[in-house]
């Protein structure tokens, strides 16, 4: 064990999967030389050369379409997009080409690539350079989404897209990257598609993504305090997603609380609560409540983005409000 | 250049075939047997031949959604395409993929790509999967002039030249990006070979409706990109006989221009010229009796077949040849 920050463990992951397999392979903007913006691909162009880690020009066109056809032809590529932002400059290739391929062609293409990217907010970058957007990519059927929360989930993650045979979105979130934590020494590879129970509880399940995730966990210390024993969910992965633990959590607690980083309509939150209410509704004792950032872009400010953004005493009142 | 006649009749049996195919698509749709919509290459068959007949097995081609052309020519069954456009079980793509989407991956036709310019980088992508592996494929990109405006041509042209990637673009400039004439939306003459420069490429322009000069510049780029010297991109001049698509009736064309162009027809060029070079009567009518043939048995075996299996309907988003998103 030792201790690693959530942004070393991005690196740590791609050189995992890099010493094994040379198939694998990273492009993007400044992610060799510079060893990327935010410092994720630090000393793997050192490491690994500059044939396998290469800077590109800013394209994201380029970037997801030259993985997807390198993909097609051997490599188990992977892409960096600095902000996901930038997804929507490159959606077409996500979306129409890399997300569709398999399905439209009778199941001849296969591609195994992963597309990294930061997301989320709380790092007073405005309105293009914040968002929480995973709930896009899992609106698009054939790609697999994750977003880890902790350092050692993001190297299990991260080889686990990296060996999928799929494409598969992983969502580094921005406000995590300084966080350390203990990591098991050695490989370690994750299952997509599994969530994790962080706490045990009993009265009321608290289902969260990413930087959501401390935020749940210190909500529910403090219920704890109150008397309201919360169960918190790290759903890890939305697509696939580990419907039996979230469905085995709420048969028990009885009660929903989603935290999403998502503006209000159509978060992920959505589709966990519109699941919830369609096969376990006889379970619930009281209406699922959703606690998600207002229908707005994220604003600079740090007074005014704190206030958007779910916080700790947000989801302590709400889920307060719906045990009482 | 001396080309064998072997090549020269693999071309003219290529658009042949090409031209038969299209045709008896055109008339499956007005009998309503193929649905949707068709992008027909009708008289641009030249430029696929030229560069089908000079590939090797290992390369990699990638087109638009007008690629039928360019997915038979690299050897995908005839009657799986027409099951494919007809909506048959018989279909390349299990009916899943349609006349758009066209793909035989066991030959190297990577795919027909719909949304215009996305293939681009897809197929830069391919080719840099080759350089790295030191294999000596070579990766091709086929597009139409309107392509050129999108940004996504620009970003892989770039790419593809600062990283010497053995990848061949390949413009089929036929005057029309789809209704609009492409000198109205482009500052330059030349769509493709005017942008060359810019990404410190060679300018290069054939006469796409000459199957010998398309084959001549497909072995020189393919040369070029073997031997590690980076992407060509080459503009083919060439004139497609229908509109657009099916919807489009392509009126907004003036009728001398269009007879000019029918005039040049590649198919009756090549005849022509392979009957001055000595080649029979006998042999180029065996060809097309062949093509006619392989045509008519592709057709009645598309329409022979049941519509896909209901099955297929939930196989194959992903690799483990289901579609379930939860445990």
């Amino acid at each position: 064990m030792a201790e690693l920050s959530y942004r070393d463990a991005v690196a740590r992951g791609l050189a995992q999967e890099m010493e094994r397999d040379e198939r694998v392979v990273l492009i993007g903007e400044d992610v060799a030389k510079a060893g990327g913006v935010f410092k994720t691909t630090v000393g793997l162009y050192e490491r690994f050369g500059p044939r396998r880690v290469r800077d590109t020009p800013i394209s994201e066109e380029a970037i997801t379409g030259m993985i997807m056809g390198a993909a097609m032809n051997g490599l188990r590529p992977v892409g960096e997009l600095m902000f996901s932002d930038f997804l929507a400059t490159c959606w077409d290739i996500v979306t129409n080409q890399i997300a569709k391929t398999r399905y439209m062609t009778g199941g001849q293409v296969e591609l195994p690539l992963v597309i990294r990217t930061a997301n989320g907010g709380g790092a007073r970058f405005g309105g293009q350079h914040s968002q929480s957007l995973e709930n896009w990519a899992m609106a698009v059927p054939g790609l697999k989404v994750v977003a880890p929360a902790t350092p050692a989930d993001v190297i299990g993650l991260m080889a686990a897209a990296i060996r999928d045979p799929d494409p598969v979105i992983v969502f580094e979130h921005k406000g995590l990257f300084a966080n350390k934590d203990e990591v098991p020494d050695g490989e370690i590879v994750d299952t997509l598609g599994t969530a994790r129970v962080l706490r045990r509880g009993d009265d009321v399940t608290i289902v969260a993504l990413a930087a959501m995730v401390h935020t749940a966990l210190d909500a529910a210390r403090i219920l704890g305090g109150l008397g309201i024993s919360a169960e918190v969910i790290d759903l890890r992965s939305l697509v696939p997603l580990d419907t039996t633990t979230l469905l085995d959590s709420v048969a028990k607690t009885t009660r929903l609380a989603t935290v999403e980083e998502n503006p209000r309509l159509v978060g992920w939150g959505a589709e966990i609560s519109s699941l919830v209410a369609e096969e376990a509704f006889w379970d619930l004792d009281g209406p699922i409540v959703r606690i998600t950032t207002p229908h707005i872009p994220l604003p600079a400010a740090g007074e005014l983005e704190d206030l958007a953004i779910p916080s700790v005493e947000q989801v302590v009142d709400a889920v307060k409000a719906m045990s009482g | 250049m001396d080309i064998p006649v072997d090549i020269r009749l693999e071309m003219y049996d290529g658009m042949v075939r090409a031209r038969y195919f299209e045709q008896r698509a055109h008339d499956l749709f007005m009998q309503g047997l193929v649905k949707g919509t068709t992008h027909l290459g009708l008289g641009q068959e030249a430029v696929a031949a030229g560069f089908a007949v000079a590939m090797r097995p290992g390369d990699m081609s990638y087109c638009t959604y007008r690629g039928h052309n360019h997915t038979l020519l690299r050897g995908a069954p005839m009657d799986a395409l027409m099951g494919e456009l007809m909506g048959r079980s018989n279909g390349i793509c299990e009916g899943k993929g349609g006349s758009m989407h066209l793909t035989d991956i066991s030959k190297g036709a990577m795919g027909s790509y719909a949304i215009v310019g996305a293939h681009l980088p897809v197929a830069a992508g391919a080719a840099w999967a080759a350089q790295l592996r030191g294999t000596d494929q070579v990766s091709v990109c086929f597009f139409g002039d309107g392509t050129t405006n999108i940004g996504a041509f620009h970003e892989a042209v770039n790419i593809a030249a600062v990283w010497d990637l053995p990848v061949i673009f390949v413009c089929e400039n036929n005057l029309y990006m789809e209704y609009t004439a492409i000198s109205e939306v482009i500052a330059v003459d030349h769509p493709a070979a005017d942008r060359a420069a810019a990404y410190g490429l060679e300018g290069i322009i054939v006469d796409g409706n000459d199957a010998d000069a398309v084959y001549e510049a497909a072995v020189a780029a393919y040369e070029r990109a073997r031997a590690g010297d980076g992407p060509s991109l080459i503009e083919a001049l060439t004139y497609r006989h229908k509109g657009h698509s099916r919807a489009d009736p392509g009126k907004y064309r003036p009728d001398e221009e269009v007879e000019e162009w029918l005039k040049r027809d590649p198919i009756d060029i090549y005849r022509e010229r392979l009957l001055s070079l000595g080649v029979t009567e006998e042999i180029l009518n065996e060809i097309e009796a062949k093509a006619l043939a392989e045509v008519d048995a592709a057709t009645e075996a598309s329409k022979n077949a049941p519509p896909p299996d209901t099955a297929v309907l939930l196989t194959d988003v992903w690799a483990d040849g289901g579609s379930s998103w939860r445990n």
